[in-house]
């Protein structure tokens, strides 16, 4: 198996409900829209040719507003919804040609699952709720019970083990969800608007652990959402969807750069643009930039011609330095820039959201430097460009 | 014109039916009814050979051992009341029949609630004779119960199986079909098997629902037990039949009275119980 293999590939998935399935697929496949095949048959199309991938460790928003088919996308992917048409694949395995016992094993050992209402069982402590998938798995029992408290631990719901479901909070219980997919140390994580019935302030806490524990865990997730500020959040790739097809898939940052069409454009239009557009995307070349064994009168030759606030000084191999103003310039005749040099952490790294930026520019002296991931000078935004990059984006989304 | 639509021989069609069923299984029914009549004899003779006060104190720590001490009180006083009317004998056949009757009813009905509730097919058989077993007048399950397993305690015990199974059948299969999508959806992703989904998951959830049907299965058989007195089954039952040949109203409100105080206290039991149980799934 070599590296750049997808975990899940999804290929042409498609699901027809309906007694009429067999029917709508020829119709649906001969170019038929979605509301001329419902007329002709009946049939509801749920999914219609969905493809993408998902590679090992990523983690991989599914979005749409709902009936967008994101969920059926989900459950065809370990087919508690058995797809009409299309395949699944997870590493080499053909997920929709498996026989019911394969399939089973399957769900055992490499899915775990999180649901929107949490689907804890009622009658089960937390405890045997998280035991459940090793129950089925036939573990015994001191071994289970060893890996379900590692991964109540692992949720933080330490010392809750032995209560019932109903003993906790919506947050508490989601993380009792989560541990009881963890406790499989399954590959995949399949989470269905998992975040979406709890309170804003706890959902952005459980979306910032999913992300540590991503790192940590190293799992890979397809994580269903309707909410674009949850998808950046989460950080990863974005397929969206509407009317059971894709319509683009890419980051947040490429959805606003190049929106597919007027749907991706509207969703896209609410965004939080500083968290979303980085560094890099703002820059410019630096219009000032010396060397840092230049004298500061050179320097403010170059300074004064340039319309820069600062001169931004590299050394030898390039990597950003600091920053000297004009006033220090003026005042130090021949010395050299090393010597001069402030502000010296006034740079933020390429891949930084606007956000950071902001933050660095409001301590700084109107400019900060943008650098690659060794410290070499990449570009320069000073507040000028960042209004223009908000101004560019705020055209781009109007229309 | 002399043409006439001939009658439906319903009536002897149940007879040609009923006499090849007796004629082929009368010998195994009547041995099964041997060992259950021993069975039922021997216990209530055992009961009725204790002194009553043990008997009524024994129940009264059982009782509260499984509810509450007011519901225990309550089962003592009123056992002693039936005591005092001297109907302790009756009362106690009447509670063997009820309990053993119970119990059949929920080692057969249960198995085929499940069924019923896993199987669309099975339930468009199950529904029907349900529905035929509960609106047939209850006393024509006593004459063919005669041919079986003659006249006694055991006829009576099977004309209330009969009468007294639907509700646990029914509720069984509503409690497992009432179970959320959601936990069953949960119960697959995880790869449950079809019987690991019911054992783990769908019985434990429905049992409240089923206790339910355990309460009315018995009262039902309570009522039928009664009944069945008109075949010789005896109890409380045989106590108002016979007030009724004799026309002796008072004793027969006596005999009433003694089987509306043993209704509460079965009632009140089996309701805490499920109550209780209610609270303790669902809850934690």
């Amino acid at each position: 198996m070599n590296e750049t293999q997808p975990r899940i590939r999804v290929r042409g998935l498609t699901k027809i409900f309906g007694d009429e399935a067999g029917r709508a697929l020829p119709l649906l496949r001969a170019g038929q829209s979605r509301a001329e095949v419902q007329k002709a048959t009946g049939a509801v199309i749920g999914l219609q040719d969905v493809s993408f991938d998902v590679a090992e460790g990523e983690i991989l928003v599914v979005m749409g507003l709902s009936g967008s088919g994101k969920s059926t996308c989900l459950r065809c992917i370990n087919r508690l919804i058995e797809p009409t048409a299309g395949s699944v694949h997870i590493d080499s395995t053909d997920v929709t040609a498996l026989g019911e016992r394969e399939l089973m094993e399957l769900r055992r050992t490499r899915f775990g699952m999180v649901f929107q209402q949490f689907a804890l069982f009622p009658h089960r402590t937390i405890q045997r709720n998280v035991e459940y998938g090793l129950e089925v798995q036939g573990v015994p029992p001191a071994a289970r019970r060893d890996k379900a408290l590692a991964a109540i631990e692992t949720v933080g719901l330490k010392g809750w083990d032995q209560h019932f479901p109903s003993q906790l909070s919506g947050g508490m219980q989601q993380r009792a969800g989560l541990a009881r997919a963890l406790a499989l140390d399954p590959d995949v994580l399949l989470m269905d608007e998992a975040f979406s019935a709890l309170d804003p302030l706890i959902r952005r806490d459980m979306q910032q652990e999913l992300v540590a524990l991503q790192k940590r865990l190293k799992k890979t997730i397809v994580f269903v959402s309707h909410d674009l500020d949850e998808a950046i959040a989460l950080g990863g790739r974005i397929v969206l969807m509407k009317d059971g097809r894709v319509v683009q898939q890419g980051t947040a940052a490429d959805f606003l750069a190049n929106p597919a069409d007027d749907y991706v454009r509207r969703f896209v239009e609410h965004i939080d643009v500083l968290g979303v557009v980085t560094a890099g995307d703002a820059m410019r070349r630096p219009a000032a930039v010396r060397p840092w064994q230049s004298t500061a009168a050179e320097a403010l030759a170059v300074l004064t011609q340039s319309g820069e606030p600062v001169v931004t000084v590299v050394c030898e191999q390039g990597r950003f330095q600091g920053t000297v103003d004009a006033d220090t310039l003026k005042r130090a005749g021949t010395t050299e820039l090393r010597l001069l040099l402030s502000d010296r952490d006034a740079f933020v790294p390429r891949s930084a959201t606007l956000n950071e930026a902001v933050a660095r520019l409001a301590s700084g002296r109107g400019e900060i430097a943008v650098t690659g991931p060794d410290g070499e000078l990449f570009g320069v935004i000073a507040n000028a460009d960042l209004v223009a990059a908000l101004a560019r984006r705020r055209v781009e989304t109007a229309h | 014109m002399d043409f006439e639509i001939p009658r439906i021989p319903l009536a002897e069609w149940c007879d040609v039916a009923l006499d090849w069923a007796t004629e082929h299984f009368s010998g195994v029914t009547r041995a099964l009814s041997a060992v259950v009549g021993t069975a039922i004899e021997s216990s209530t003779d055992f009961l009725v050979g204790l002194p009553p006060w043990l008997v009524i104190l024994g129940c009264g720590l059982l009782v509260w051992r499984l509810t509450t001490w007011r519901i225990a009180l309550g089962t003592v006083l009123g056992f002693a009341f039936l005591w005092n009317l001297e109907l302790w004998r009756a009362t106690l056949q009447s509670l063997v029949l009820v309990l053993v009757s119970t119990l059949f009813a929920l080692a057969i009905g249960i198995p085929i609630g499940v069924a019923a509730a896993l199987s669309k097919r099975f339930w468009r058989i199950v529904g029907p004779a349900l529905d035929m077993m509960q609106t047939m007048p209850s006393f024509v399950y006593l004459i063919p119960a005669i041919p079986f397993f003659g006249l006694g305690a055991v006829s009576a015990c099977f004309a209330t199986i009969v009468f007294a199974m639907p509700p646990t059948i029914r509720l069984t299969a509503l409690g497992i079909l009432q179970t959320p999508p959601e936990l069953v959806e949960a119960a697959d992703a995880f790869g449950s098997s079809r019987w690991q989904k019911l054992f783990k998951i769908q019985l434990p959830l429905a049992i409240p629902t089923i206790m339910a049907g355990v309460n009315q299965t018995i009262m039902l058989a309570l009522s039928m037990v009664v009944i069945a007195a008109m075949i010789g089954a005896g109890g409380l039952g045989g106590e108002v039949w016979r007030a009724i040949q004799r026309l002796e109203a008072g004793q027969g409100f006596q005999a009433g009275i003694a089987i509306v105080v043993l209704a509460v206290i079965l009632d009140r039991i089996t309701q805490h119980i499920a109550r209780h149980m209610r609270r303790d799934r669902q809850q934690g």
